[in-house]
């Protein structure tokens, strides 16, 4: 609760500014913290103007969110594994690693027209898109965090009757989990960005379409509206994904509060 | 006691044979193959009995980390033998705990499943375990803090952990590796007395790799003298073994204790070969 009030302050002053800079008609291209707020309440509830934007966030909201989350596992369960057997085995590493080193620094916006090209318009190319760019977050931190686990640890299991077979359960994911978790962290962030981008062309719902389509009929307000959503979204999945985890893997101490 | 994970034998009833302990005949490491072949060890001979504290002494480099790492089955005698209670060594095992100087405790468990963490291995049934972990938590006089995690205690209490999670593996043989040479004095101090402790309650025995001669003098009924390493252009060996003869507790302010730490230090740096 207090740290609630005390995330009040600057979003305040930022709201201040704004009606303020409208009212001196400094910006005159951008509408005020009020009109905002009435497209937000009709975007949402869908009483004030009826028109094609009225209630429909919740369409948009879970076009989005459904292709966030179905890139971003596809990405986690593909990239996981994958991260572990190339820490650890060293013949496989050799054979794919100098090829995923040339796919890696390929931004996600340069495979678009690839991607539209073999998936076509739609949302499998939107979920494809997010898939590579979750992709490599995913794959550099699982292969750094199980090289990194500390051979200290290794031995300690050994020594204690852990054979090799277990060890992969018993020490090394754990002990490379909170390098996995950022990794995923980052990568669910990432997902929101490639969102947009992947909803820009030839899907016709999601809050990335609509905020594109309110820019070719200059509806400045929803673009905001749909702006202040995928923020709200984008907190939405990774506060799922930490209490998620924290629930799946109890209290440890390797976790962010 | 159905299904065992590893082969496990348990150490207590010791069995009245004349096995010994630990035994090691010839033993030699190498590193590399030929011209460049390092000889980190060679010949060494050294028997410990059933419930023998020894320690391993010796300048940087003299390879008595090698040797215990080599019981502990971490890393393979290139010629020799090595037994443990009769047994070859081949791999490492629950039958000899092994106490880091970095502790080496799971970051992601408590006191507690750091400690149950063996008993668990060995799949044995929960009951057990906790009455298991009771035990050792308590031995080492951590009962009030088997919730907390290794991040949350001081390097003292982190070791005590680290000696209570072997001690529950009911080990044969408990080797230290310079096990607290990262503690300041006054908790080195206290942690030696309290291993010496848990060693009258016990009898494990004990391999321990020290720096300090006092601690050596302090603890063991044995101390090794280990001499040569690369720097010296001769492969480590041993050039002492001094019998300590002290009972428990012993006074390191005693002339008798002073004149054992006198030949310790004469035999490390003037080895007589």
């Amino acid at each position: 609760m207090k740290k609630l009030l005390w995330a009040l302050p600057v979003p305040a002053m930022v709201l201040a500014l704004w009606s303020f800079a409208v009212s001196q008609q400094w910006l005159t291209l951008i509408p005020g913290p009020f009109e905002v707020l009435l497209a937000i309440i009709d975007f949402t509830f869908g009483t004030l103007y009826d028109d094609a934007y009225s209630g429909t966030l919740l369409t948009h909201l879970f076009a989005s969110a459904g292709r966030v989350l179905g890139g971003f596992f596809l990405a986690a369960f593909s990239a996981i594994p994958l991260g572990i057997l190339l820490a650890r085995y060293a013949r496989f590493s050799d054979l794919v690693e100098p090829t995923l080193g040339v796919l890696r620094p390929i931004p996600v916006t340069a495979w678009v027209p690839l991607v539209l090209i073999v998936f076509g318009l739609g949302s499998h190319s939107a979920i494809i898109l997010i898939f590579i760019g979750s992709f490599f977050p995913i794959l550099i931190n699982t292969l750094l965090g199980v090289k990194r686990v500390p051979q200290r640890l290794i031995e300690a299991a050994q020594m204690l009757g852990t054979s090799e077979r277990e060890m992969l359960y018993k020490v090394i994911l754990p002990a490379a989990l909170p390098s996995v978790f950022a990794g995923m962290r980052i990568a669910l962030g990432l997902a929101w960005v490639v969102v947009v981008v992947g909803e820009t062309v030839g899907v016709p719902n999601g809050l990335g379409s609509v905020i594109t389509e309110a820019r070719e009929v200059s509806r400045t307000e929803i673009i905001i509206t749909g702006m202040i959503f995928i923020g709200l979204a984008g907190l939405a999945t990774d506060k799922l994904l930490v209490n998620g985890v924290r629930r799946a893997l109890g209290n440890s101490p390797l976790l962010p509060n | 006691m159905s299904v065992a994970a590893v082969p496990y034998e348990p150490a207590t009833p010791a069995p009245a044979t004349g096995i010994a302990g630990v035994e090691l005949s010839g033993v030699g490491k190498k590193y590399g193959q030929g011209e460049s072949a390092t000889e980190a060890l060679r010949g060494v001979e050294l028997t410990l009995p059933q419930g023998e504290f020894v320690s391993l002494i010796g300048a940087s480099g003299c390879g008595k980390s090698t040797l215990l790492r080599i019981v502990a089955g971490f890393e393979r005698a290139t010629s020799g033998s090595v037994k443990v209670r009769g047994k070859p060594v081949e791999r490492p095992g629950p039958e000899r705990g092994v106490v880091f100087q970095d502790y080496g405790l799971f970051p992601w468990l408590n006191v507690a499943d750091n400690v149950a963490y063996g008993p668990r291995q060995r799949r044995l049934p929960a009951a057990q375990v906790s009455s298991i972990v009771d035990r050792f938590v308590k031995m080492v006089g951590l009962d009030r803090f088997r919730d907390r995690f290794p991040h949350q205690l001081s390097g003292g209490m982190q070791q005590r952990v680290a000696i209570a999670r072997v001690l529950a593996n009911d080990p044969a043989v408990l080797l230290m590796d310079e096990p607290f040479g990262a503690l300041d004095s006054l908790t080195r101090q206290t942690l030696q007395e309290e291993l010496i402790r848990v060693w009258q309650e016990l009898s494990p025995t004990v391999m321990l790799v020290t720096h300090s001669v006092e601690e050596a003098v302090f603890l063991s009924d044995r101390v090794v003298v280990m001499g040569g390493g690369p720097t010296h252009g001769v492969p480590g060996h041993v050039t002492k073994v001094l019998d300590i003869g002290l009972a428990h507790p012993r006074d390191i302010t005693s002339p008798a204790f002073n004149d054992l730490k006198r030949e310790l230090l004469e035999a490390i740096h003037h080895p007589a070969h």
